[in-house]
């Protein structure tokens, strides 16, 4: 079971037991994303409070497997207090980890670094992405000055 | 004949693989069925042999090659109890359905009229008659699942009752719920106050896995698709009365499904060459036809017992493993062994992983099914679905996956 310890890591099963920044509601809320995975039927809200240029308040809540609400969980921890653009730039960073790349900025991704071994399976590459992917949509909204979004991420086959 | 499963094993190559170093263990054949070594040697041997187009050629090889082709369409007729004329070769069941969408409800109803469809569709047998409606101006309406997994046929009775359902698109086995419905009660019932009415129902679960006959059932269409019935993909059916192929229009038109053809238009090729336009899917008639004597060979009720004795080993146990709830009807009487199952605390994806490692392969998601899903509350289950090759010795690993799944992801949840 060595390759499902890679997709499971102690780090991302306690993000996923003890998630941090898990809400249904943000006070002061600026903008709000759904997103969804039809793959895995995956379901994810992400609100944030943008103050000042900086990610201020974020809370993400939903339906989803293990390696999605855990990569959203350590991504709240990584991005909170982060002025945008930072922010922006953590998600690249993140995005091209998960196709493979050596990250730059290991130190400010902290937990979300061990998702670097979901990239060996591709079918769950999608869940890892999906809050941050969200992240992104959410500060696109905000700055489009809008305040929600839907995204429907692309589906399977049987 | 009882069904040897040891014997079955040999037959099929990919379940002699090791998976992850552990046996493979395949519980994934709603969505795919394994091939025998007979299909591929059909297929092969048309490769090797008597590879060259169908119909029109004046030698021998040409000839060897439409009877490989004109030799599916007897076998799949005989096993389902059709006429020759009323079977249609298309990709898979999807496109079966898009052919009676296409040919015949498109050109047929209209504003005023109703078509009947079911909660508990597969996308293929909704998706469309949605879009004819949408586009045509008719009126879709829904048979309702009951709790217990069943079309609710007295609102089904409530929803004929104006004599305006010109068509009618039921499956025969659900896909996600096992259901086995009652084909000739429902159609029945849609013609007892619509007498003119179409009644096509999508096989694709029942034909690999129940005997069928088409003219017992009382319907006058049916799709099918061969690669769930031990067949190569590539290969579908639409099975018709011939006196309704008459009445459709042709969905494609070019090559061999032409009698004439002038600068200004065409004339049509008699039915069912009339919908089969271009060359054909040969090497996969060839393996269909050898898919079809596998099945006889072991013969339909023996597939049915089989599965009948299995499926109810497997509802057992998973009745008594913590967590799961297994979704649709409890006794195998009332379904097929295709068995979803959601696991308290853990998401489908997670027990996917899990049984993954233990070379376990089941289907995760909503298994084409979004609208029975969002009836159901749920998004997406577990599905592990049996088939011949399947035995007592695949229930364990399938346990031991949902236990240690459990044991991983369903945190602060009572046991
Ligand atoms: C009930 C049902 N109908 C239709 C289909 C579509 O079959 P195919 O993908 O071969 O067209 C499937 C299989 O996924 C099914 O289970």
């Amino acid at each position: 079971m060595g390759e499902l310890d890679a997709l499971y890591e102690e780090i991302i099963l306690d993000h996923y037991r003890s998630p941090r920044n898990r809400a249904p509601g943000l006070s002061g809320e600026d903008a709000q994303v759904h997103h969804s995975n039809p793959l895995c039927g995956d379901e994810l809200d992400v609100r944030i409070r943008i103050r000042d240029g900086v990610l201020d308040g974020l809370a993400y809540d939903g339906d989803g497997c293990s390696i999605s609400l855990a990569s959203a969980s350590a991504m709240s921890v990584a991005v909170l207090g982060r002025p945008v653009e930072d922010v922006l730039g953590l998600v690249e960073e993140f995005r091209l980890m998960m196709h493979g790349e050596q990250p730059g900025r290991a130190d400010d991704l902290g937990d979300s670094m061990v998702f670097e071994g979901v990239a060996r399976f591709p079918v769950r590459v999608k869940c890892a992405l999906l809050g941050w992917m969200a992240l992104r949509d959410a500060i696109d909204t905000f700055r489009r000055g809008d305040d929600a979004n839907d995204v429907t991420h692309e589906d399977q086959h049987e | 004949m009882p069904i040897d499963v040891a014997a079955i094993r040999t037959e099929f190559p990919t379940l002699a693989r090791e998976v992850r170093g552990e046996r493979l263990v395949y519980l994934d054949s709603a969505a795919t069925s394994q091939t025998p070594e007979a299909v591929l040697a059909a297929m092969e041997r048309y490769y090797r042999t008597s590879r060259s187009n169908v119909h029109r050629g004046v030698y021998l090889l040409a000839e060897e090659a439409t009877d490989a082709y004109e030799g599916a369409r007897t076998a799949l007729a005989r096993l389902v109890g059709a006429d020759p004329r009323g079977v249609v070769f298309t990709k898979n069941a999807t496109e079966a359905c898009n052919l009676i969408a296409y040919g015949y409800v498109r050109r047929t109803l209209g504003p005023g009229d109703a078509l009947l469809c079911t909660v508990m569709e597969h996308h293929a047998n909704m998706v469309p008659f949605v879009h004819a409606a949408n586009d045509r101006g008719f009126e879709v309406r829904y048979v309702p699942v009951t709790e217990d997994g069943h079309l609710d046929l007295a609102e089904a009775a409530r929803l004929v009752a104006d004599g305006r359902v010109r068509f009618a698109a039921f499956t025969h086995v659900s896909n996600t719920l096992g259901t086995i419905n009652d084909v000739p009660g429902l159609a029945a019932l849609v013609r007892d106050a619509n007498p003119d009415a179409v009644v096509h129902v999508d096989g694709t679960q029942a034909v690999p896995h129940l005997p069928v006959d088409v003219a017992a059932l009382g319907v006058d269409s049916y799709a099918l698709t061969g690669h769930k019935m031990f067949g190569p993909t590539g290969i579908g059916a639409l099975v018709a009365d011939p006196a309704l192929l008459e009445r459709m229009e042709p969905m494609l038109t070019g090559g061999e499904m032409i009698r004439d053809v002038t600068l200004t238009g065409a004339t049509w090729n008699d039915v069912p060459h009339r919908f089969e336009a271009g060359t054909p899917m040969i090497a996969e008639a060839a393996g269909l036809t050898a898919a079809v004597a596998f099945l006889e060979e072991l013969g339909p009720d023996a597939v049915r017992a089989h599965e009948v004795e299995l499926g109810a080993t497997f509802l057992a146990a998973l009745a008594d493993a913590d967590g799961i709830t297994v979704h649709g009807p409890t006794t195998m009487a009332e379904r097929g062994a295709a068995i979803s199952f959601s696991v308290d605390g853990v998401h489908p994806h997670d027990v996917g992983a899990m049984l993954d490692a233990r070379g376990v392969c089941v289907r995760v998601g909503h298994h084409c099914c979004k609208p029975l899903m969002r009836e159901l509350g749920i998004n997406a289950t577990v599905r592990a679905s049996l088939h011949v090759y399947n035995d007592a010795d695949d229930l364990e690993p399938l346990l031991d996956g949902l236990a240690a799944a459990r044991a991983m992801f369903a945190v602060g949840r009572s046991a």
